[in-house]
């Protein structure tokens, strides 16, 4: 910090000579430059955790059992479902298109997994590898029909949605739903593997190690390129903050059952999916083609080519979430997908804070958005709420989230944020 | 990278064609946007394209980018025929193109509109050495852009112009085309981008520049090309008269701007009117 202030003194560094910008150097200027981008409809994450708040006062406040270790670690091991379906939303929604199939496409794979696994004794990895293959399918004909027949995605997946409903409904047949054994390995991680306490700690540690050892290396580069780095103390700072808050959660869940994992395997993915999104030229193109498609185009980005991995992956995920679905529920069911999982699937990452409107989002939206949902339903079970009341709540929630969006949208245009 | 100005001048001027257009035409449905249009562009050249609202320019420029495909008609670039079936593909030969409608995309910070489609280390990208780049690039052209962080949704048009530029000029293209590269600059920025055109022939490169603006015409140009509704209207050193050039823009001696000429020199001496 002094040989920085000393170092722009004798040479400006190169992004900071432009006397007109403010840069947020100090951490009470970092809070000033927080609160100027929420007001210019920035919000990023910031109405997520206001509602996660106001949920968990009103339902502790009602029935106690809400924050109890145990209800949380349930909570987790039902978002990983809808999680992982939510994670394509995120992905397809980015480039701005959207698929409203994935209910169905989950539903199709959870059954197609016990048709092949119990049914027919296919091994069941052998069954689990062949449903996510067949979900990319379904992805690479969505992308066929709106890459060259110029199929709007909002129409092909609509289809889709009903198509692949009579595809489960067919594959189950008269009986309407196969049991999975109890105490197999797909039904044991879908139900009851937890990380062992030890486990949870390092990976939580492990984590915020990851956090500091690449900002470290980060501002170390730049400052060796004449550039603007930020500080020892802040980037300590960060990595503390990541480490109390992750070995805290951490603590809190291994007082139940632990962290499931299946919820690690959500993680994953989100980080997994963050870094393509973030740091790859694939991701790059996903934000350029969703902001504006016809400069994407004039880039030399293969644009046909960016949607058909948008539009794969999502059906590729929403196999995924299917299957762990069935895992969970020990059954590939006619109820499997069907309902509010589509709905849910794609409010979560609205609510998490990616954009409809393309060119915007986060893999962690999928993550933060799957929480709020899972919390109100978990929530309102608990209050015994039947699921009228329980649809028409989180209706009201996805309405609120897409107001937020779409207001944040214009007053971001008209502080030239985009 | 070799800088603007360190390439040695006297390659410029060698008469082979980087381009030459034979013969190129373009329909919308039943509207002829282009008919029969001839162009060669040589090394070291810079080509004005001019020509009235409508009268094909752009469109001129869209074939070239890849961007439209022409209806009928042959193009070779570098002494080859080409098929410029795609943005990509002319990209590739080495045509680097500034479109009027900039092309950027306004969710995305400076660095990455500049690098789009060009990403260092595309599994890992070096965020580093691309911000590093493109600062050496905006500066190379007295560009003020307060941060390379920002969305280009937050920069002024001016600024966007600049961030185009500095995007085309990433690839060491044989042939840039400017659309209209300073309809929306200020006197000083205007003044920088003809330099940097200069600065471009002198590196050996052919370019086309389309304008309405007269004054940055002559001011750069070897060659002047005129357009009228859709088809090759004349060719005019950069001393052409005013009047020969609007004539052959507008098409008639009888035009808007001469009547208006002719109408202000009745206004000043009013006896000569009479």
């Amino acid at each position: 910090m002094t040989d920085d202030t000393h170092q722009a003194s004798a040479k400006r560094l190169l992004d900071r000579s432009d006397e007109r910008v403010r840069h947020a150097d100090t951490l009470g200027s970092v809070v000033g430059a927080f609160v100027d981008r929420v007001r210019s409809g920035d919000l990023g994450s910031l109405p997520v955790v206001v509602g996660l708040v106001v949920i968990c006062t009103v339902f502790e406040s009602l029935n106690p059992v809400f924050l109890a270790p145990d209800n949380l670690v349930n909570l987790l091991f039902d978002c990983s479902t809808v999680g992982v379906i939510a994670l394509g939303i995120v992905c397809i929604l980015m480039v701005g298109e959207i698929d409203l199939s994935v209910g169905s496409v989950s539903g199709f794979s959870s059954a197609l997994v016990g048709v092949l696994w119990v049914g027919q004794d296919w091994p069941v990895a052998v069954a689990i590898v062949t449903a996510l293959l067949l979900g990319a399918a379904i992805g690479a004909l969505y992308a066929f029909l709106f890459n060259r027949l110029g199929m709007p995605s909002f129409v092909s997946t609509l289809a889709g949605l009903l198509a692949w409903l009579g595809l489960q409904l067919y594959l189950l047949g008269s009986s309407g739903s196969i049991n999975l054994p109890y105490g197999s390995p797909l039904v044991n991680f879908g139900q009851m593997l937890v990380m062992p306490a030890i486990v949870s700690y390092a990976l939580a540690a492990g984590a915020s190690l990851i956090v500091f050892a690449t900002d470290y290396r980060t501002a170390a580069r730049r400052r060796a390129a004449g550039l603007s780095a930020s500080s020892l103390g802040r980037m300590v700072l960060k990595a503390l903050l990541v480490t109390v808050v992750l070995e805290f959660v951490a603590y809190y869940l291994n007082l139940g059952r632990g962290i499931p994992w299946m919820f690690g395997l959500f993680v994953g993915l989100c980080v997994v999916m963050n870094y393509a999104l973030t740091r790859t030229k694939w991701g790059r193109s996903m934000s350029a083609v969703g902001g504006n498609r016809e400069a994407a185009r004039r880039a030399g980005i293969n644009v046909r080519r960016v949607y058909a991995s948008a539009f794969m992956l999502c059906a590729t995920l929403a196999a995924a979430g299917g299957i762990l679905s069935a895992a969970r529920l020990a059954s590939s069911s006619q109820q499997a997908g069907t309902g509010d999982v589509n709905l849910n699937a794609i409010a979560a990452a609205v609510i998490g804070g990616t954009s409809l409107f393309g060119g915007r989002g986060s893999a962690y939206s999928a993550l933060l958005g799957v929480i709020v949902i899972q919390s109100i339903a978990s929530g309102l079970t608990l209050l015994d709420l039947s699921s009228s009341l329980r649809y028409m709540i989180t209706g009201a929630v996805l309405a609120i989230a897409v107001i937020v969006d779409s207001l944040a949208r214009r007053s971001r245009l008209s502080h030239g944020r985009a | 990278m070799t800088t603007v100005s360190d390439v040695d001048p006297t390659q410029g001027g060698l008469r082979k064609p980087v381009l030459s257009l034979r013969g190129i035409s373009k329909h919308f449905g039943a509207v002829s946007a282009l008919t029969n249009v001839d162009l060669d562009v040589h090394a070291g050249e810079v080509v004005a394209l001019v020509g009235d609202n409508g009268a094909g320019k752009s469109t001129l420029v869209k074939i070239l980018a890849g961007v439209h495909q022409p209806s009928s008609g042959t193009i070779a670039f570098g002494g080859e025929h080409v098929v410029l079936s795609d943005p990509a593909t002319a990209l590739g030969l080495g045509i680097a193109t500034v479109f009027q409608d900039l092309a950027l995309c306004e969710n995305l910070d400076v660095v990455a509109n500049i690098f789009l489609g060009r990403e260092l280390d595309p599994m890992r990208l070096d965020e580093v050495s691309m911000e590093l780049r493109a600062w050496t690039l905006l500066n190379e052209l007295s560009a003020r852009i307060p941060s390379v962080r920002e969305p280009v949704a937050s920069l002024s048009g001016g600024q966007r112009q600049t961030v185009a530029i500095a995007r085309s000029l990433l690839t060491e293209p044989k042939l840039i085309l400017l659309d209209e590269p300073t309809a929306a600059l200020g006197v000083a920025q205007t003044a920088e981008v003809l330099d940097l055109v200069e600065r471009v022939r002198a590196r050996g490169l052919g370019v086309i520049m389309i304008s309405h603006n007269m004054e940055d015409v002559r001011a750069v140009a070897d060659r002047i090309v005129v357009l009228r509704l859709g088809r090759n209207n004349g060719e005019f050193e950069p001393d052409a008269s005013n009047q020969d050039l609007v004539t052959a823009i507008t098409g008639a001696d009888e035009n808007a701007v001469s009547r208006r000429a002719s109408r202000r020199r009745v206004q000043q001496s009013p006896e000569l009117g009479r």
